[in-house]
């Protein structure tokens, strides 16, 4: 697999940095993490999250591309499906909850309160 | 082939306990009967192989194996037959025998007639142990099994509440001389190093010094136990309760088993107690004291079976003041016609109960001879051998023990145990003339019950009586005769005991208290059958010691003020403080804990996602943070 990139250094010179792909990405996961934290409605929490499984997905093809290395590129493949089952799961949830609760705020969920 | 004899009545116990309740009443009694007498037929096999040895030579011994063994020390279930042993192996099962012939009429319409029977057995298996173990723990296990058996069969009738607290009270009375017997037993372990009757008897007089302090205590810690299972003053109280049980269980544990362990147990201890002259003393004293007590509590009873059980407790008196004064043979020979006299009367007073459908009450009977000649007869026999009217046995037997008393300078004693001879002579005829002579008073309930009992009650009733009758002729001449010379190699020999003919000053000694006994006779004679009414103006003339005797002495009272309130009061308090307060407060207070640092905990549970997320943020920040830093730490 290694064979398949054309030299390390040849595919970064002259464009954009590994570091600058890293800090996007970490700043998409922050914006996900604070959105979770902040957000009420259930629905931009799930969306949330999604910014935060994507900047993950960043980082890996980052990676994979300053590597030269599939494997990472691969794994994304793997987030990607698993986002979408997730999405399908977790909106029926949030159905499921609005039909039962007429709401989808987090704060008048709390079944779970010992 | 001896440790057949207990082994048989508690195989007999088990089969009858276990398979009884499916099987004919026909057959349980079959069974346990057919135990009885095989345990009395090997007892009598083992008595004549032991007869056919030297006189000095007449041990049977046999081991079933080791028990315990720890370190130097061990037990075993080992036997012992020699002529004390013998006597009342053979006391134990012949009584004990005609007294199972007996239940099968008495208990005949009893429901739980299988019951009985297996404790019938266990009971005498029991006790065959006792007599016939060759080390002290073998022996106390037969001395807590007899405890068990009393218990159980005191209790028969455990609906009725009465029964049910006497036969408590019979164990928790036992149990406190039991106590003193474990303490001498440790005592022994450490002094001896066994519990082997041999071992502890050739070694004491090296151990212990003649007339110690330390032999004094043993022999009175064994004495201790012995006052409790043979009810002596002061732990007598619990026998007359007794009385709660059924009548054949009354007949076994007077007469074969039960309160016979403490005098043989103190004979068998003989070598311990001679060397110690003060317990041996206060055996003589406790005994004679017990015997006039009890007498004269049973001058005024009106129960039948009372009077009988107050005059067990005063024989048992004569038995340990023979002992005390060293007639050892004297006191075994007083034991062996008292099983006799003894079992006859309460077999003989429960036909009358079974006779009148349960009366007890002396008040509410008279003249019976008329409707219950062979039971009359019997009872005569018996009470004229309890009070000791020549030549039935318990003339021999007691003038003996009176005439030991004499002769080791007990002078003061001999009176007490004479005058305890009148008192018998008056209680016991009291008894006849009350129950079988004079007018009839019984209701017509009673009345018209009125039979003689089956062929199954009278046939013991005819062979004691024989017994009573005849027995006493082993003993003659006094201190020499056939039975003496049979027991003497099992006792150590004191001092007085010379095997001399009956002197003159002898004669007329024994003739003293047969005149005693007679006056008392007489005296019952005049009372309760020439003039009716005497007793009563008697009663009115002395009001305070009439009331004295009625009362028995307060003495059931005074127990009950001075350790049974107590010990309720402070059951009651440790129970109200230290276990509500102590043990309640700890398992309370730590589940209360417990609950409280959960309901703190709980509020961790919020059931808001946003805080959970934020929490785990939190964590996985500090994770990261603790690796960076240490990441750092460890490369740079």
């Amino acid at each position: 697999m290694r064979g398949a990139g054309c030299g390390v250094r040849g595919a970064m010179t002259g464009t954009v940095p590994l570091s600058a792909y890293l800090i996007l990405s970490a700043a998409l996961f922050a914006i996900g993490v604070i959105g979770v934290v902040i957000r009420r409605n259930a629905l931009i929490i799930f969306m949330a999250i999604e910014l935060m499984l994507n900047a993950v997905n960043l980082t890996f093809v980052a990676f994979s591309k300053f590597l030269g290395s599939m494997d990472g590129q691969i794994i994304v493949f793997f987030v990607m499906a698993v986002a979408a089952a997730e999405v399908a799961l977790g909106l029926a949830i949030i159905i499921a909850l609005y039909r039962n609760k007429e709401s989808v705020n987090v704060d008048d969920i709390n079944l779970l309160k010992g | 082939m001896i440790w057949l004899i207990p082994v048989i009545p508690l195989v007999g116990s088990l089969v009858v306990g276990l398979m009884g309740r499916s099987m004919r009443r026909g057959s349980v009694a079959a069974i346990a009967c057919g135990a009885a007498s095989l345990a009395l037929l090997v007892s009598l096999a083992s008595f004549w192989r032991l007869l056919s040895l030297p006189p000095d030579a007449r041990v049977l011994r046999h081991s079933l194996g080791s028990w315990i063994a720890s370190g130097d020390f061990s037990v075993a279930f080992g036997f012992l037959f020699d002529p004390l042993s013998a006597t009342m192996a053979l006391v134990v099962t012949g009584v004990g025998l005609l007294i199972h012939v007996y239940s099968i009429g008495y208990m005949g319409e009893d429901r739980d007639y299988h019951r009985f029977f297996s404790l019938l057995n266990l009971f005498l298996a029991e006790m065959l142990v006792l007599v016939l173990a060759d080390n002290y723990l073998l022996l106390f296990l037969g001395w807590e099994g007899v405890g068990l058996c009393s218990y159980l069969l005191i209790a028969f009738w455990f609906e009725r509440p009465a029964a049910a607290s006497a036969g408590t009270k019979a164990f928790l009375v036992n149990r406190i001389g039991d106590a003193a017997v474990v303490v001498a037993m440790i005592w022994m372990i450490l002094l001896f190093g066994t519990l082997d009757f041999q071992t502890i008897f050739t070694g004491a007089p090296a151990t212990l010094s003649h007339g110690s302090l330390a032999a004094s205590v043993l022999s009175l810690l064994l004495f201790a136990g012995a006052v409790g299972k043979s009810a002596q003053l002061p732990l007598y109280v619990w026998l007359p309760d007794a009385m709660e049980g059924p009548t054949p269980v009354s007949a076994l544990i007077h007469a074969a088993t039960m309160v016979t362990a403490g005098v043989y147990m103190v004979a068998r201890s003989a070598p311990l107690f001679q060397l110690a002259p003060v317990s041996l003393e206060i055996v003589a004293w406790v005994g004679g004291i017990t015997a006039l007590y009890a007498a004269s509590i049973a001058l005024v009873q009106t129960d039948i079976k009372r009077i009988i059980a107050y005059s067990t407790i005063s024989q048992l008196g004569y038995m340990f003041l023979g002992l005390g004064v060293g007639a050892y043979a004297a006191g075994i020979f007083h034991l062996m016609t008292h099983a006799f006299f003894k079992a006859l009367l309460f077999l003989a007073a429960g036909s009358v109960i079974h006779a009148l459908a349960g009366e007890q009450d002396l008040r509410r009977m008279g003249g019976l001879r008329r409707s219950l000649r062979v039971t009359a007869g019997c009872f005569l026999v018996g009470a004229l051998a309890n009070a000791g009217i020549i030549p039935f046995a318990g003339f021999w037997s007691k003038d003996e023990i009176l005439l030991a008393a004499y002769a080791s300078g007990h002078r003061l004693l001999w009176i007490v145990g004479a005058l305890t001879a009148a008192g018998t002579g008056f209680y016991m005829f009291r008894l006849y003339f009350l129950a079988f002579e004079g007018e009839s008073r019984l209701t017509p309930e009673a009345a018209s019950h009125l039979h003689e009992s089956p062929w199954s009650m009278r046939l013991p009733l005819v062979l004691l009586a024989l017994g009573s009758a005849t027995v006493g002729f082993f003993g003659i001449p006094p201190e020499s005769g056939v039975f003496h010379r049979f027991l003497g190699p099992s006792f150590p020999v004191s001092g007085h005991e010379g095997g001399s003919a009956p002197s003159p000053s002898g004669i007329g000694l024994a003739l003293a208290a047969l005149v005693m006994a007679g006056a008392g006779i007489l005296m019952a004679f005049r009372y309760y059958l020439r003039d009716p009414k005497k007793p009563e103006a008697l009663a009115e003339r002395y009001p305070t010691l009439y009331r004295i005797l009625v009362h028995k002495y307060w003495v059931d009272e005074l127990y009950d003020d001075l350790v049974v309130r107590p010990t309720m009061a402070g059951a009651r308090f440790v129970s109200a403080s230290f276990d509500a307060g102590l043990v309640d407060g700890a398992v309370n207070g730590i589940g209360s804990l417990l609950g409280r640092a959960g309901a703190l905990l709980r509020r961790l549970q919020t059931g808001h996602v946003p805080a959970y997320v934020l929490s785990i943020l939190v964590g996985a920040v500090v994770l990261l943070g603790y690796l960076a830093f240490h990441g750092w730490r460890s490369t740079g």
